[in-house]
């Protein structure tokens, strides 16, 4: 593990989500969240070929997106997702990262409103969210939310080359069952992929087409100059009613719930994996189009035509084995499928749908990655597969542990078993690249004269203390290997002592920590040229210490200093030093 | 104009490369310094091998007392002032003197170049030895004298956990070409009075 990225939840060791500067990073329509469900990276492209600028990607429960700047590996955005409830279907970018695409697994409400669950046929709905992606800051916007029958819509995939402008999306629970779907939602025979035209949707919405709809949702932005995070609440989100987009929407039958949907590099072939069925189905772009000029329709779904399963199947392999869940391409033909209830990855070819070869997961994989899978380009040498049982893999931890995952050469004809290795769990999904990619644009330290924090110092005789009513803001700095300043007189009991710590080092992994005791937020772990807030509310009189938590120099254990809290009714003075005594 | 005057032209005119490009270089190695920590020497400043370099060398300098290195030193004033009169009076030998000026030119800058090159011994010297008594880490020699840090005045060294080179860059490149090619100027013109003379 090179780098562990809180994205949605508070992560002590750096302080993110606690300290002052981030905790708008976490905020959302339900309040402050400081957990989330993340599934699916994906990173950007251009021209159908990962450009390893961002990497977006979704929260589950509380339905949002987020983007990494690769630049730092810091998460530098989140937007939430109104009208969407169990975000899963996301988050997928489009061949130019115009859009990244998150879709509703459970369909809810539109608007959400008080009533009866079991009205859910016919009422409820799914809302499919496409967000832009600004070319240069990769700044994210709601652009537009088709909303759909009330199905689950599971996962999806952009199209590309040929099919370019088009998206993917399976669903299951077409049966709109709202209680036991494990056997209510299992009763269809086939589902549905959905193929939306967002090109044709696009054009309608910038023809003013759409309507604005009431929302309430927060849109997060980290500044990296002011190393500060604003988050800022928006009431309204562009609805777009697929009926009224003729030619926007079809519905491709797709045997037994299909869960995956997977757009081979070509953009021909769309598998979908459906996970309660003996074949894996494979539909085929140029089918797709030919049956909708032919206007070969099986009936419609709340006025959205169904095609004919025959006029768009491109081929299904035979029993490849049992619960294929997700399909990546190795760019020479071939397609890895997962199969949950075989636990095993199998080999087949694209166009005649032979299995090539099989090995065995340890154990129920669920998806796999091969670097740079969702693109035109996939780099076809690696292959690893995330697993959703450990059991016996490694040594034992008690009854919780880490989940496995397995590394394949996909190479040659066979694949072979490069390594088998514990990682956090759940692994649910991976974007992987070629180093080069990012390793030219990585920083190594923030600039301290871009530090446009409010409560930045510049340098040890830059810092002072300065009380506001019962507020006192600690303009700090720390340099090897001391805090300015060390010493703090004249904090009182009731007061809210605001610690800005600045990193004035300027070298590479250089970093220093603001730990004090009774700390009831988190450590800061702050990067050269930043600053970061940690607020401390004392709750007892005395000395108490505070130091740097981070191994800095060989003088770290010295790195440390005071801060004394007197009574409320105290009369101390606010009086502040390093490498003197307080007179 | 005579051969050995336009080359003493182009001897009095190399040493303006030093405005050009640093003199010197100071280049410290150590392990957790992946990119070595590196600093240029100029006629008129020192500055960064990579970006904050020269705050990051004064961090680590500090543990053992050295004192930082100054923005701007004295001999950042004098040296340019020195280059630019001496280039001038080259250019005054170069167009009204003989073969013999040539030579005093040459041993005018080979004689402010070794002062020059004391000057710079004696600030390393001061820089390496002259430490804060409170320093954070004080070592000593095996004869118990106090360990200095002076980085070589050229070539590598190792002190402490660092391996420190010190090497000339292009700017002394172009200082040695032009005192060269002085003399050779003074050689020419020299073998090329004899001919006068003898053809007399």
């Amino acid at each position: 593990m090179f780098k562990e990225i809180p994205v949605f939840s508070q992560f002590p060791t750096s302080g993110y989500g606690y300290s002052e500067e981030t905790k708008p990073m976490l905020n959302t329509s339900h309040g402050f969240i400081p957990w989330g469900d993340s599934h699916h990276p994906d990173i950007s492209q251009t021209a159908g070929e990962i450009d390893g600028r961002f990497i977006f990607i979704n929260e589950n429960n509380t339905p949002r997106i987020a983007k990494i700047d690769l630049k730092t590996f810091e998460t530098t955005e989140i937007i939430e997702v109104p009208n969407s409830a169990g975000n899963h279907s996301s988050s997928f970018v489009t061949e130019n990262t115009e859009y990244v695409v998150a879709g509703t697994r459970f369909s809810v409400p539109i608007p959400q409103r008080d009533m009866p669950i079991k009205d859910y046929k016919g009422n409820f709905q799914g809302a499919l969210s496409f967000i832009s992606v600004a070319p240069e800051t990769g700044n994210m916007d709601i652009k537009f939310q088709v909303l759909m029958p009330g199905f689950n819509y599971d996962l999806s995939h952009p199209g590309r080359g040929k099919s370019h402008g088009w998206f993917f999306f399976t669903t299951y629970n077409t049966e709109e069952a709202s209680t036991l779907l494990e056997v209510n939602a299992s009763q269809n025979d086939k589902d549905f992929i959905a193929a939306v035209n967002w090109k044709k949707i696009e054009e309608y919405v910038n023809n003013g087409g759409g309507t604005m709809m009431p929302a309430d949702y927060a849109h997060n932005v980290y500044d990296e100059h002011t190393h500060t995070a604003t988050s800022t609440m928006i009431k309204e989100v562009r609805v777009v009613n697929p009926i009224d987009v003729p030619g926007a929407v079809y519905f491709l039958p797709t045997p037994k719930s299909p869960h995956g949907c997977d757009v081979d590099p070509s953009g021909e072939y769309i598998v979908g994996n459906g996970k309660l069925s003996a074949n894996l189905t494979v539909h085929s772009f140029t089918k797709m189009l030919a049956a909708i000029e032919g206007e070969k329709f099986d009936g419609e779904a709340y006025g959205i035509p169904i095609l004919k399963f025959e006029d768009v199947l491109a081929g299904s392999v035979e029993q490849p084995g049992l619960g294929p869940l997700h399909t990546e391409f190795d760019g020479q033909g071939n397609a890895y499928t997962t199969f949950f209830i075989s636990s095993e990855v199998v080999k087949w070819k694209l166009g005649t749908w032979e299995v090539i070869d099989r090995k065995p997961t340890y154990y129920s994989v669920g998806h796999l990655t091969i670097p740079g899978g969702n693109s035109a380009k996939p780099q076809g040498k690696y292959m690893f597969a995330m697993n959703k049982i450990t059991k016996d893999r490694y040594l034992p931890t008690g009854p919780e542990m880490e989940h496995s995952a397995q590394l394949y050469d996909i190479s040659g004809d066979k694949m072979e078993l490069l390594l088998d290795f514990p990682t956090h769990g759940e692994p649910h999904y991976a974007a992987a690249m070629e180093a080069d990619l990012i390793k030219k644009r990585s920083q190594k330290i923030y600039d301290l004269e871009d530090n446009k924090h409010p409560y930045a110092a510049f340098s040890d005789t830059d810092t002072k203390v300065v009380r506001k009513g019962n507020e006192v803001h600690i303009y700090m700095t720390t340099i090897r290997s001391h805090f300015s300043p060390d010493n703090i007189e004249g904090i009182k009991i009731g007061d809210k002592v605001f610690f800005h710590v600045t990193n004035l080092e300027q070298d590479f992994d250089v970093p220093h920590g603001f730990a004090v005791l009774g700390q009831n937020t988190s450590e800061l772990l702050i990067m050269p040229g930043q600053t970061k807030t940690s607020i401390w509310e004392p709750t007892k009189v005395g000395v108490w210490p505070f130091y740097c938590t981070d191994f800095c120099s060989a003088l770290h254990q010295e790195m440390q200093g005071y801060i004394r809290v007197s009574p409320a009714s105290a009369s101390t003075p606010l009086k502040w030093s390093m490498g003197e005594d307080i007179e | 104009m005579k051969k050995s005057n336009i080359i003493m032209l182009l001897a009095a005119l190399l040493p303006l490369g030093l405005f050009l490009f640093p003199l010197w270089k100071i280049t410290l190695e150590a392990p957790q310094y992946p990119t070595p920590l590196g600093m240029y020497i100029h006629i008129n400043d020192f500055s960064d091998a990579n970006p904050h370099d020269i705050k990051n060398i004064n961090l680590m300098n500090h543990y053992v007392g050295m004192k930082y290195i100054p923005d701007a030193i004295p001999e950042f004033k004098i040296f340019p002032i020195g280059i630019i009169i001496t280039v001038i009076i080259g250019l005054i030998v170069a167009l009204k003197g003989n073969y013999k000026w040539f030579l005093y030119w040459f041993i005018l800058m080979i004689a402010l170049s070794a002062a020059g090159m004391y000057d710079f011994y004696l600030w390393e010297h001061d820089y390496g030895h002259n430490l804060d008594p409170k320093a954070i880490l004080k070592f000593t020699n095996s004869d118990g004298t106090q360990m200095g840090f002076q980085p070589p005045m050229f070539g590598s060294k190792d002190i402490l956990n660092f391996k420190a080179h010190s090497y000339p860059r292009l700017g002394a490149l172009f200082l040695t070409l032009g005192i060269g090619s002085s003399f050779i100027a003074y050689l020419v013109g020299k073998k090329n009075n004899k001919k006068v003379v003898a053809s007399e």
